[in-house]
Protein backbone atom coordinates (compact mmCIF):
# COMPACT_ATOMS: atom_id res chain seq x y z
CA UNK A 1 0.00 0.00 0.00
CA UNK A 2 1.21 3.66 -1.09
CA UNK A 3 1.00 6.18 1.14
CA UNK A 4 1.34 10.37 0.19
CA UNK A 5 3.52 12.09 2.26
CA UNK A 6 1.88 14.57 3.94
CA UNK A 7 3.44 17.65 3.64
CA UNK A 8 2.90 19.12 7.02
CA UNK A 9 4.53 22.95 6.46
CA UNK A 10 1.35 23.95 4.42
CA UNK A 11 -0.53 23.65 7.50
CA UNK A 12 2.19 25.50 9.13
CA UNK A 13 -0.28 28.03 10.77
CA UNK A 14 -3.01 26.01 12.11
CA UNK A 15 -0.34 23.83 13.49
CA UNK A 16 1.10 26.52 15.63
CA UNK A 17 -2.09 27.81 16.92
CA UNK A 18 -3.55 24.70 18.02
CA UNK A 19 -0.59 24.17 20.12
CA UNK A 20 -0.77 27.62 21.26
CA UNK A 21 -4.59 26.79 21.67
CA UNK A 22 -3.54 23.92 24.27
CA UNK A 23 -1.02 26.42 26.32
CA UNK A 24 -3.87 28.95 26.96
CA UNK A 25 -6.17 26.06 27.87
CA UNK A 26 -3.75 24.48 29.94
CA UNK A 27 -2.48 28.24 31.37
CA UNK A 28 -6.14 28.97 31.99
CA UNK A 29 -6.43 25.97 34.05
CA UNK A 30 -3.14 26.41 36.21
CA UNK A 31 -3.74 29.93 37.14
CA UNK A 32 -7.45 29.60 37.54
CA UNK A 33 -9.56 32.91 37.87
CA UNK A 34 -6.91 35.53 37.56
CA UNK A 35 -5.72 34.01 33.88
CA UNK A 36 -6.90 37.48 32.22
CA UNK A 37 -4.15 38.76 31.55
CA UNK A 38 -0.97 36.00 31.03
CA UNK A 39 -4.10 34.60 28.30
CA UNK A 40 -4.54 38.16 26.67
CA UNK A 41 -0.82 38.44 25.74
CA UNK A 42 -0.91 34.62 24.87
CA UNK A 43 -3.67 35.23 22.35
CA UNK A 44 -2.31 38.34 21.15
CA UNK A 45 1.07 36.78 20.46
CA UNK A 46 -0.28 33.69 19.24
CA UNK A 47 -2.26 35.56 16.43
CA UNK A 48 0.77 37.90 15.30
CA UNK A 49 3.17 34.94 15.48
CA UNK A 50 0.66 33.26 13.04
CA UNK A 51 0.54 35.86 10.76
CA UNK A 52 4.00 36.31 10.50
CA UNK A 53 3.82 32.10 9.50
CA UNK A 54 1.48 32.93 7.09
CA UNK A 55 3.36 36.00 5.56
CA UNK A 56 6.54 34.44 5.10
CA UNK A 57 5.59 31.60 3.53
CA UNK A 58 2.92 33.42 0.82
CA UNK A 59 4.99 32.13 -2.33
CA UNK A 60 4.26 28.41 -1.85
CA UNK A 61 0.85 26.80 -2.72
CA UNK A 62 -0.43 22.99 -2.63
CA UNK A 63 -2.64 20.49 -1.61
CA UNK A 64 -1.84 18.26 1.02
CA UNK A 65 -3.06 15.65 3.66
CA UNK A 66 -4.70 14.09 0.74
CA UNK A 67 -6.45 16.27 -1.08
CA UNK A 68 -8.24 18.07 2.04
CA UNK A 69 -6.71 21.23 2.76
CA UNK A 70 -5.48 23.57 0.47
CA UNK A 71 -2.92 26.63 0.60
CA UNK A 72 -3.36 28.89 -2.33
CA UNK A 73 -3.22 32.98 -2.52
CA UNK A 74 -6.92 33.29 -1.12
CA UNK A 75 -6.66 30.96 1.41
CA UNK A 76 -3.36 33.47 2.38
CA UNK A 77 -4.22 36.74 2.10
CA UNK A 78 -8.14 35.43 3.64
CA UNK A 79 -5.70 34.07 6.39
CA UNK A 80 -3.81 37.19 6.80
CA UNK A 81 -6.55 39.55 6.95
CA UNK A 82 -8.21 37.22 9.63
CA UNK A 83 -5.76 37.21 11.94
CA UNK A 84 -4.81 40.71 12.27
CA UNK A 85 -8.75 41.72 12.30
CA UNK A 86 -8.13 39.59 15.49
CA UNK A 87 -5.92 40.97 17.15
CA UNK A 88 -7.42 44.21 17.07
CA UNK A 89 -11.00 42.67 18.02
CA UNK A 90 -8.86 41.55 21.12
CA UNK A 91 -7.47 44.64 21.59
CA UNK A 92 -10.56 46.68 21.83
CA UNK A 93 -12.50 43.56 24.16
CA UNK A 94 -9.89 44.11 26.69
CA UNK A 95 -11.29 47.48 28.61
CA UNK A 96 -14.92 46.65 27.99
CA UNK A 97 -14.16 43.20 29.34
CA UNK A 98 -12.35 44.33 32.14
CA UNK A 99 -14.88 46.80 33.30
CA UNK A 100 -17.38 44.05 32.70
CA UNK A 101 -15.67 41.00 35.16
CA UNK A 102 -15.68 39.02 31.48
CA UNK A 103 -11.41 39.32 31.61
CA UNK A 104 -11.12 36.14 32.00
CA UNK A 105 -9.09 33.25 30.43
CA UNK A 106 -11.88 30.92 29.21
CA UNK A 107 -12.68 33.81 26.31
CA UNK A 108 -9.43 34.01 25.11
CA UNK A 109 -8.93 30.59 24.88
CA UNK A 110 -12.49 30.48 23.25
CA UNK A 111 -11.51 33.09 20.41
CA UNK A 112 -8.45 31.44 19.38
CA UNK A 113 -9.90 27.97 19.12
CA UNK A 114 -12.53 30.13 17.22
CA UNK A 115 -9.89 31.65 15.40
CA UNK A 116 -8.14 28.29 14.49
CA UNK A 117 -11.88 27.10 13.19
CA UNK A 118 -11.76 30.11 10.68
CA UNK A 119 -8.34 29.48 9.42
CA UNK A 120 -9.34 25.53 8.51
CA UNK A 121 -12.80 26.89 6.65
CA UNK A 122 -10.53 29.31 4.48
CA UNK A 123 -8.28 26.49 3.54
CA UNK A 124 -10.67 23.33 3.18
CA UNK A 125 -10.66 21.66 0.08
CA UNK A 126 -12.56 18.99 1.09
CA UNK A 127 -16.50 18.55 2.79
CA UNK A 128 -14.70 17.19 5.87
CA UNK A 129 -12.47 20.17 6.74
CA UNK A 130 -14.78 22.55 5.66
CA UNK A 131 -17.04 20.90 8.27
CA UNK A 132 -15.28 20.66 11.20
CA UNK A 133 -13.55 24.00 10.53
CA UNK A 134 -17.22 25.05 10.73
CA UNK A 135 -18.20 23.79 13.68
CA UNK A 136 -15.12 24.25 15.74
CA UNK A 137 -16.03 27.79 14.90
CA UNK A 138 -19.36 27.92 15.71
CA UNK A 139 -19.26 25.85 19.18
CA UNK A 140 -16.94 28.75 20.43
CA UNK A 141 -19.20 31.62 19.63
CA UNK A 142 -22.36 30.08 20.80
CA UNK A 143 -20.06 29.85 24.14
CA UNK A 144 -18.54 33.12 23.89
CA UNK A 145 -22.43 34.65 23.31
CA UNK A 146 -23.44 33.18 26.92
CA UNK A 147 -20.24 34.62 28.48
CA UNK A 148 -21.97 36.52 30.20
CA UNK A 149 -23.53 34.30 32.71
CA UNK A 150 -25.81 36.80 34.39
CA UNK A 151 -27.05 38.93 31.74
CA UNK A 152 -30.35 37.35 30.26
CA UNK A 153 -30.24 39.11 27.13
CA UNK A 154 -27.08 36.94 26.08
CA UNK A 155 -28.24 33.83 27.50
CA UNK A 156 -31.17 33.97 25.33
CA UNK A 157 -29.21 35.25 22.63
CA UNK A 158 -26.84 32.44 22.92
CA UNK A 159 -29.92 30.13 23.02
CA UNK A 160 -31.20 31.63 19.67
CA UNK A 161 -28.19 31.10 17.71
CA UNK A 162 -27.15 27.75 19.05
CA UNK A 163 -31.00 26.34 17.73
CA UNK A 164 -30.20 28.27 14.37
CA UNK A 165 -26.78 27.52 13.91
CA UNK A 166 -26.98 23.75 14.43
CA UNK A 167 -30.28 24.20 12.74
CA UNK A 168 -28.22 25.53 9.31
CA UNK A 169 -25.13 22.79 9.70
CA UNK A 170 -28.03 20.30 9.70
CA UNK A 171 -28.89 21.74 6.03
CA UNK A 172 -25.73 22.09 4.91
CA UNK A 173 -24.54 18.53 5.77
CA UNK A 174 -27.99 17.27 4.11
CA UNK A 175 -26.66 18.89 1.04
CA UNK A 176 -23.17 17.45 1.61
CA UNK A 177 -24.66 14.12 1.94
CA UNK A 178 -26.52 14.56 -1.73
CA UNK A 179 -23.68 15.70 -3.67
CA UNK A 180 -21.88 13.25 -1.94
CA UNK A 181 -24.11 10.60 -3.16
CA UNK A 182 -24.55 12.16 -6.54
CA UNK A 183 -21.05 12.60 -7.52
CA UNK A 184 -19.21 9.61 -5.04
CA UNK A 185 -16.67 11.81 -3.93
CA UNK A 186 -16.39 14.30 -0.65
CA UNK A 187 -13.32 16.52 -2.15
CA UNK A 188 -14.07 19.64 -3.52
CA UNK A 189 -11.56 18.73 -6.54
CA UNK A 190 -13.00 15.67 -7.36
CA UNK A 191 -16.65 16.92 -7.21
CA UNK A 192 -15.55 19.23 -9.36
CA UNK A 193 -14.27 16.74 -11.92
CA UNK A 194 -16.91 14.14 -11.39
CA UNK A 195 -19.63 17.46 -12.59
CA UNK A 196 -17.79 18.25 -15.27
CA UNK A 197 -17.24 15.32 -17.14
CA UNK A 198 -19.54 12.76 -15.65
CA UNK A 199 -23.21 12.60 -16.91
CA UNK A 200 -24.81 13.05 -13.36
CA UNK A 201 -28.56 13.79 -12.57
CA UNK A 202 -28.68 17.67 -12.79
CA UNK A 203 -31.60 17.21 -10.42
CA UNK A 204 -29.81 15.67 -7.52
CA UNK A 205 -26.99 18.03 -7.85
CA UNK A 206 -29.53 20.86 -7.73
CA UNK A 207 -31.65 19.16 -4.95
CA UNK A 208 -28.55 18.90 -2.65
CA UNK A 209 -27.36 22.44 -4.16
CA UNK A 210 -30.45 24.07 -2.60
CA UNK A 211 -29.58 22.57 0.67
CA UNK A 212 -26.26 23.94 0.47
CA UNK A 213 -27.16 27.21 -0.14
CA UNK A 214 -29.35 27.71 2.74
CA UNK A 215 -26.79 26.41 5.42
CA UNK A 216 -24.82 29.28 3.73
CA UNK A 217 -27.51 31.65 3.60
CA UNK A 218 -27.83 30.74 7.75
CA UNK A 219 -24.01 31.12 8.73
CA UNK A 220 -24.03 34.80 6.29
CA UNK A 221 -27.47 35.88 7.86
CA UNK A 222 -28.63 36.86 4.10
CA UNK A 223 -32.34 36.84 4.46
CA UNK A 224 -35.24 34.47 4.99
CA UNK A 225 -32.50 33.47 6.59
CA UNK A 226 -31.14 36.27 9.04
CA UNK A 227 -33.38 35.86 12.16
CA UNK A 228 -31.04 35.07 14.60
CA UNK A 229 -28.28 38.21 13.54
CA UNK A 230 -30.32 40.68 14.72
CA UNK A 231 -30.85 39.25 18.22
CA UNK A 232 -27.20 37.97 18.71
CA UNK A 233 -25.83 41.19 17.91
CA UNK A 234 -28.08 42.95 20.18
CA UNK A 235 -27.89 40.23 22.91
CA UNK A 236 -24.19 39.96 23.50
CA UNK A 237 -21.53 41.70 24.81
CA UNK A 238 -20.47 44.03 22.75
CA UNK A 239 -17.22 42.38 22.89
CA UNK A 240 -18.49 39.41 21.89
CA UNK A 241 -20.50 41.17 18.72
CA UNK A 242 -17.69 42.86 17.61
CA UNK A 243 -15.67 39.40 17.24
CA UNK A 244 -18.90 38.36 15.89
CA UNK A 245 -19.48 40.43 13.16
CA UNK A 246 -15.84 40.73 11.66
CA UNK A 247 -13.25 38.05 10.67
CA UNK A 248 -16.10 34.94 11.11
CA UNK A 249 -17.89 37.16 7.91
CA UNK A 250 -14.18 36.50 5.83
CA UNK A 251 -14.34 33.17 6.61
CA UNK A 252 -18.09 32.52 5.43
CA UNK A 253 -17.01 34.26 2.12
CA UNK A 254 -13.76 31.77 2.16
CA UNK A 255 -16.49 28.78 2.35
CA UNK A 256 -18.81 30.25 -0.07
CA UNK A 257 -16.13 30.72 -2.37
CA UNK A 258 -14.90 27.20 -1.72
CA UNK A 259 -18.07 25.30 -2.09
CA UNK A 260 -20.03 26.91 -5.23
CA UNK A 261 -16.92 28.07 -7.42
CA UNK A 262 -14.01 25.54 -6.24
CA UNK A 263 -16.75 22.93 -5.91
CA UNK A 264 -19.63 23.30 -7.75
CA UNK A 265 -18.36 25.70 -10.39
CA UNK A 266 -20.00 24.20 -13.04
CA UNK A 267 -23.55 24.71 -11.65
CA UNK A 268 -22.96 28.04 -11.86
CA UNK A 269 -26.27 28.41 -13.61
CA UNK A 270 -28.03 27.02 -10.72
CA UNK A 271 -26.63 28.36 -7.77
CA UNK A 272 -26.54 32.13 -9.40
CA UNK A 273 -30.84 32.37 -9.49
CA UNK A 274 -30.88 31.34 -5.95
CA UNK A 275 -28.41 33.81 -4.97
CA UNK A 276 -29.70 36.63 -6.84
CA UNK A 277 -32.79 35.98 -4.62
CA UNK A 278 -30.71 36.11 -1.27
CA UNK A 279 -28.93 39.17 -2.37
CA UNK A 280 -31.96 40.92 -3.27
CA UNK A 281 -33.78 40.19 -0.19
CA UNK A 282 -31.33 41.09 1.80
CA UNK A 283 -30.32 44.32 0.37
CA UNK A 284 -34.16 45.16 0.73
CA UNK A 285 -35.18 43.74 4.02
CA UNK A 286 -31.99 44.90 5.67
CA UNK A 287 -31.85 48.49 4.61
CA UNK A 288 -35.52 49.08 5.12
CA UNK A 289 -35.63 47.64 8.47
CA UNK A 290 -32.82 49.16 9.66
CA UNK A 291 -34.58 52.60 9.53
CA UNK A 292 -36.87 51.68 11.85
CA UNK A 293 -34.01 51.00 14.51
CA UNK A 294 -33.00 52.74 17.49
CA UNK A 295 -30.55 50.61 19.33
CA UNK A 296 -27.23 50.74 17.82
CA UNK A 297 -26.11 47.39 17.88
CA UNK A 298 -29.26 46.24 16.20
CA UNK A 299 -29.02 49.00 13.50
CA UNK A 300 -25.57 47.74 12.71
CA UNK A 301 -26.64 44.21 12.32
CA UNK A 302 -30.03 45.12 9.78
CA UNK A 303 -27.09 46.84 7.99
CA UNK A 304 -24.51 43.97 7.80
CA UNK A 305 -27.44 42.09 6.07
CA UNK A 306 -27.50 44.52 3.80
CA UNK A 307 -23.78 44.51 3.13
CA UNK A 308 -24.14 40.23 3.00
CA UNK A 309 -26.75 41.06 -0.10
CA UNK A 310 -24.13 43.58 -1.68
CA UNK A 311 -21.38 40.74 -1.09
CA UNK A 312 -23.12 38.03 -2.81
CA UNK A 313 -23.57 40.22 -5.77
CA UNK A 314 -20.03 39.35 -6.61
CA UNK A 315 -20.08 35.81 -5.95
CA UNK A 316 -23.40 35.48 -8.11
CA UNK A 317 -21.46 37.52 -10.79
CA UNK A 318 -19.13 34.26 -11.64
CA UNK A 319 -16.44 35.70 -13.16
CA UNK A 320 -12.91 35.94 -11.57
CA UNK A 321 -13.56 40.17 -11.47
CA UNK A 322 -16.21 39.57 -9.79
CA UNK A 323 -15.08 37.51 -6.98
CA UNK A 324 -12.08 39.77 -6.04
CA UNK A 325 -14.95 42.37 -6.01
CA UNK A 326 -16.36 40.42 -3.21
CA UNK A 327 -13.32 39.68 -1.99
CA UNK A 328 -12.68 43.79 -2.00
CA UNK A 329 -16.08 43.99 -0.48
CA UNK A 330 -16.05 41.57 2.65
CA UNK A 331 -12.49 42.89 3.42
CA UNK A 332 -13.69 46.50 3.57
CA UNK A 333 -16.82 45.57 5.43
CA UNK A 334 -14.80 43.73 8.23
CA UNK A 335 -12.21 46.69 8.50
CA UNK A 336 -15.47 49.09 8.76
CA UNK A 337 -17.54 46.87 11.08
CA UNK A 338 -14.75 46.38 13.02
CA UNK A 339 -14.11 50.38 13.43
CA UNK A 340 -17.97 50.80 13.87
CA UNK A 341 -18.29 48.33 17.01
CA UNK A 342 -15.09 49.72 18.55
CA UNK A 343 -16.36 53.15 19.04
CA UNK A 344 -19.31 51.88 20.61
CA UNK A 345 -16.88 49.97 23.14
CA UNK A 346 -14.83 53.05 23.32
CA UNK A 347 -18.32 55.00 24.63
CA UNK A 348 -19.34 52.25 26.82
CA UNK A 349 -18.10 52.51 30.44
CA UNK A 350 -18.68 50.51 33.63
CA UNK A 351 -22.37 50.04 33.81
CA UNK A 352 -23.51 52.05 30.93
CA UNK A 353 -23.76 50.78 27.37
CA UNK A 354 -23.60 53.19 24.71
CA UNK A 355 -25.75 51.86 22.24
CA UNK A 356 -28.51 53.48 21.93
CA UNK A 357 -28.55 56.13 18.94
CA UNK A 358 -29.99 58.83 21.27
CA UNK A 359 -26.63 57.94 23.75
CA UNK A 360 -24.11 59.68 21.13
CA UNK A 361 -26.30 63.05 20.92
CA UNK A 362 -23.47 65.90 20.95
CA UNK A 363 -20.96 63.94 20.77
CA UNK A 364 -19.18 66.57 18.45
CA UNK A 365 -18.97 68.78 21.15
CA UNK A 366 -17.87 66.94 23.80
CA UNK A 367 -15.16 64.75 21.78
CA UNK A 368 -14.62 66.00 18.03
CA UNK A 369 -12.40 64.09 17.09
CA UNK A 370 -14.40 60.06 17.38
CA UNK A 371 -17.69 62.07 16.69
CA UNK A 372 -15.27 62.48 13.21
CA UNK A 373 -14.04 58.85 13.39
CA UNK A 374 -17.67 57.48 13.32
CA UNK A 375 -18.49 59.84 10.56
CA UNK A 376 -15.19 58.70 8.38
CA UNK A 377 -16.91 55.02 9.35
CA UNK A 378 -20.45 55.75 8.77
CA UNK A 379 -19.58 57.10 5.86
CA UNK A 380 -18.08 54.44 4.43
CA UNK A 381 -21.02 51.76 5.07
CA UNK A 382 -23.07 54.59 3.03
CA UNK A 383 -21.36 54.14 0.32
CA UNK A 384 -20.06 57.79 0.38
CA UNK A 385 -16.28 58.57 -1.58
CA UNK A 386 -13.87 59.58 -1.03
CA UNK A 387 -14.29 56.45 1.63
CA UNK A 388 -13.51 52.84 0.87
CA UNK A 389 -17.54 51.90 1.14
CA UNK A 390 -17.95 53.70 -2.14
CA UNK A 391 -15.69 51.83 -4.15
CA UNK A 392 -16.60 48.37 -2.50
CA UNK A 393 -20.13 49.08 -3.55
CA UNK A 394 -18.85 50.35 -7.09
CA UNK A 395 -16.87 47.47 -7.50
CA UNK A 396 -19.34 44.57 -6.64
CA UNK A 397 -22.45 46.63 -8.77
CA UNK A 398 -19.79 47.07 -11.65
CA UNK A 399 -19.32 43.04 -12.06
CA UNK A 400 -23.37 42.53 -11.95
CA UNK A 401 -23.43 45.26 -14.78
CA UNK A 402 -20.83 43.21 -16.75
CA UNK A 403 -22.99 39.84 -16.89
CA UNK A 404 -26.29 42.03 -17.99
CA UNK A 405 -28.09 41.72 -14.42
CA UNK A 406 -29.50 45.75 -14.50
CA UNK A 407 -32.31 44.91 -12.56
CA UNK A 408 -30.68 43.97 -9.92
CA UNK A 409 -27.87 46.69 -10.33
CA UNK A 410 -30.57 48.93 -10.13
CA UNK A 411 -32.05 47.62 -6.85
CA UNK A 412 -28.59 48.03 -5.71
CA UNK A 413 -28.17 51.41 -6.12
CA UNK A 414 -31.70 52.08 -4.75
CA UNK A 415 -31.01 50.67 -1.45
CA UNK A 416 -27.90 51.66 -1.07
CA UNK A 417 -29.54 55.46 -1.05
CA UNK A 418 -32.06 53.87 1.33
CA UNK A 419 -29.31 52.91 3.51
CA UNK A 420 -27.61 56.26 3.69
CA UNK A 421 -30.58 57.53 5.37
CA UNK A 422 -29.53 55.66 8.72
CA UNK A 423 -26.03 56.43 8.26
CA UNK A 424 -26.64 60.10 8.18
CA UNK A 425 -29.18 59.76 11.44
CA UNK A 426 -26.14 59.26 13.27
CA UNK A 427 -24.29 61.68 11.78
CA UNK A 428 -27.10 64.28 12.15
CA UNK A 429 -27.47 62.68 15.64
CA UNK A 430 -23.88 63.10 16.78
CA UNK A 431 -23.27 67.10 15.07
CA UNK A 432 -26.51 68.25 15.39
CA UNK A 433 -28.12 67.61 18.16
CA UNK A 434 -27.68 69.07 21.29
CA UNK A 435 -26.03 66.76 24.23
CA UNK A 436 -28.37 65.42 26.99
CA UNK A 437 -25.37 64.27 29.46
CA UNK A 438 -21.79 64.47 29.77
CA UNK A 439 -19.42 61.70 27.18
CA UNK A 440 -16.13 60.51 29.07
CA UNK A 441 -13.86 58.80 27.22
CA UNK A 442 -12.10 56.46 29.77
CA UNK A 443 -10.90 53.87 27.24
CA UNK A 444 -6.96 53.04 27.12
CA UNK A 445 -4.30 54.82 25.13
CA UNK A 446 -3.81 52.32 22.85
CA UNK A 447 -7.48 51.36 21.79
CA UNK A 448 -8.03 55.32 21.17
CA UNK A 449 -5.01 55.24 19.04
CA UNK A 450 -5.85 51.86 16.94
CA UNK A 451 -9.45 52.99 16.61
CA UNK A 452 -8.06 56.16 15.09
CA UNK A 453 -5.90 54.58 12.72
CA UNK A 454 -8.84 52.01 12.09
CA UNK A 455 -11.06 54.78 11.09
CA UNK A 456 -7.98 56.55 8.95
CA UNK A 457 -7.60 53.74 6.83
CA UNK A 458 -11.10 53.28 6.05
CA UNK A 459 -10.12 57.17 4.50
CA UNK A 460 -6.98 56.30 3.21
CA UNK A 461 -7.92 53.15 1.36
CA UNK A 462 -11.05 55.64 0.02
CA UNK A 463 -8.31 57.41 -1.84
CA UNK A 464 -5.66 54.93 -2.77
CA UNK A 465 -8.19 51.64 -3.22
CA UNK A 466 -5.26 50.30 -5.99
CA UNK A 467 -3.48 48.38 -3.76
CA UNK A 468 -5.89 46.14 -2.00
CA UNK A 469 -7.89 45.50 -5.29
CA UNK A 470 -5.12 44.82 -6.51
CA UNK A 471 -4.29 42.12 -4.24
CA UNK A 472 -7.94 41.13 -4.75
CA UNK A 473 -7.55 40.58 -8.49
CA UNK A 474 -4.38 38.41 -8.63
CA UNK A 475 -5.70 36.07 -5.87
CA UNK A 476 -8.58 35.16 -8.49
CA UNK A 477 -6.52 35.55 -11.55
CA UNK B 1 -33.30 -6.46 -0.61
CA UNK B 2 -33.93 -3.12 0.55
CA UNK B 3 -32.62 -0.59 -2.14
CA UNK B 4 -30.77 2.63 -1.63
CA UNK B 5 -33.95 4.86 -2.42
CA UNK B 6 -35.64 3.01 0.48
CA UNK B 7 -32.81 4.52 3.02
CA UNK B 8 -33.03 7.60 1.11
CA UNK B 9 -36.61 7.90 1.52
CA UNK B 10 -36.00 7.09 5.48
CA UNK B 11 -33.62 9.74 5.79
CA UNK B 12 -35.69 12.59 4.25
CA UNK B 13 -38.63 11.63 6.49
CA UNK B 14 -36.64 11.64 9.79
CA UNK B 15 -34.97 15.05 8.53
CA UNK B 16 -38.21 16.77 7.64
CA UNK B 17 -39.76 15.44 11.17
CA UNK B 18 -36.68 17.33 12.55
CA UNK B 19 -37.03 20.69 11.00
CA UNK B 20 -40.81 19.95 11.30
CA UNK B 21 -40.25 19.93 15.42
CA UNK B 22 -37.78 22.69 15.43
CA UNK B 23 -40.58 25.34 13.83
CA UNK B 24 -43.70 24.17 15.50
CA UNK B 25 -42.84 23.26 18.51
CA UNK B 26 -43.15 26.05 21.09
CA UNK B 27 -43.33 24.49 24.00
CA UNK B 28 -40.06 23.09 25.55
CA UNK B 29 -36.30 24.00 24.32
CA UNK B 30 -35.12 20.84 25.22
CA UNK B 31 -37.55 19.33 22.28
CA UNK B 32 -35.78 21.47 20.23
CA UNK B 33 -32.36 19.98 21.07
CA UNK B 34 -33.61 16.41 20.66
CA UNK B 35 -34.94 17.75 16.57
CA UNK B 36 -31.34 18.87 16.50
CA UNK B 37 -29.75 15.43 17.17
CA UNK B 38 -32.21 13.86 15.28
CA UNK B 39 -31.34 16.34 12.07
CA UNK B 40 -27.54 15.49 12.18
CA UNK B 41 -28.90 11.18 12.48
CA UNK B 42 -31.44 11.55 9.45
CA UNK B 43 -27.75 12.88 7.78
CA UNK B 44 -25.82 10.37 8.87
CA UNK B 45 -28.29 7.48 7.47
CA UNK B 46 -28.05 9.09 4.03
CA UNK B 47 -24.28 9.29 4.39
CA UNK B 48 -23.87 5.68 5.37
CA UNK B 49 -26.46 4.45 2.63
CA UNK B 50 -24.65 6.19 -0.10
CA UNK B 51 -20.93 4.94 1.01
CA UNK B 52 -22.55 1.59 1.34
CA UNK B 53 -24.28 1.56 -2.04
CA UNK B 54 -21.05 3.32 -4.16
CA UNK B 55 -18.63 1.11 -2.27
CA UNK B 56 -16.64 4.19 -1.13
CA UNK B 57 -15.40 4.44 3.10
CA UNK B 58 -15.13 8.44 2.98
CA UNK B 59 -18.64 8.67 3.64
CA UNK B 60 -18.67 6.60 6.81
CA UNK B 61 -15.37 7.75 7.96
CA UNK B 62 -17.70 11.51 7.84
CA UNK B 63 -20.26 9.86 9.96
CA UNK B 64 -18.08 8.91 12.98
CA UNK B 65 -16.79 12.60 12.77
CA UNK B 66 -20.66 13.55 12.41
CA UNK B 67 -21.14 11.77 16.13
CA UNK B 68 -18.59 13.30 17.70
CA UNK B 69 -19.51 16.87 16.87
CA UNK B 70 -22.84 16.34 17.59
CA UNK B 71 -21.57 15.33 20.82
CA UNK B 72 -19.73 18.56 21.71
CA UNK B 73 -22.98 20.05 20.12
CA UNK B 74 -25.15 18.51 23.01
CA UNK B 75 -22.96 19.47 25.62
CA UNK B 76 -22.93 23.19 24.52
CA UNK B 77 -26.39 23.41 24.27
CA UNK B 78 -27.25 21.85 27.34
CA UNK B 79 -24.68 24.19 29.18
CA UNK B 80 -26.54 27.13 27.25
CA UNK B 81 -29.60 25.68 28.86
CA UNK B 82 -28.62 25.31 32.01
CA UNK B 83 -27.71 28.68 31.75
CA UNK B 84 -31.22 30.21 30.43
CA UNK B 85 -32.85 28.27 33.21
CA UNK B 86 -30.79 29.92 35.98
CA UNK B 87 -31.44 32.96 34.74
CA UNK B 88 -35.30 32.83 33.10
CA UNK B 89 -36.20 30.05 35.65
CA UNK B 90 -38.41 28.52 32.40
CA UNK B 91 -37.29 26.82 29.77
CA UNK B 92 -40.62 27.35 27.22
CA UNK B 93 -39.59 28.96 24.18
CA UNK B 94 -42.23 31.21 24.36
CA UNK B 95 -40.67 33.01 27.07
CA UNK B 96 -37.75 33.80 25.04
CA UNK B 97 -39.18 36.80 23.71
CA UNK B 98 -37.03 39.51 25.15
CA UNK B 99 -35.10 40.07 21.89
CA UNK B 100 -37.24 40.51 19.08
CA UNK B 101 -35.75 39.10 15.58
Amino acid sequence: MMFEVINMSFALPEIFMMVMACIILLVVAFIGESSGAASYWLSQFTLVVTSIIVYQSLASAGVTFDGSYIKDALSDVLKLAICIINVVVLLYSASYLRARNLFKGEYYALAIFATLGMLIMVSSSHFLTLYLGLELLSLCLYAMVAMHRDSTMATEAAMKFFILGALASGMLLYGMSIIYGATGSLALASIATAIQTGDLNNTVLSFGLVFLIIGIGFKFGAVPFHMWLPDVYHGAPTAVTLFIATAPKIAAFAMIIRLLVDGLGDLHQHWQGMLIILAVLSMIIGNVVAIAQTNLKRMLAYSTISHVGFLLLGVLSGTSEAYAASMFYVLVYALTTLGAFGMIILMSRQGFEAENIEDYKGLSEHSPWFAFMMLILMFSMAGIPPMVGFYAKLAVIKAVISVDLISVAIIAVLMSVIGAFYYLRLIKVMYFDSPEKQHEIHAPKEMCIMLSSNALLVLALGIFPGSLMAICITVFS
Amino acid sequence: MIALSDYLILGALLFSLSVAGIFINRKNIIILLMCIELMLLAVNLNFIAFSHFSGDMAGQVFVFFILTVAAAEAAIGLAILVVLFRNLNTINVADLDELKG
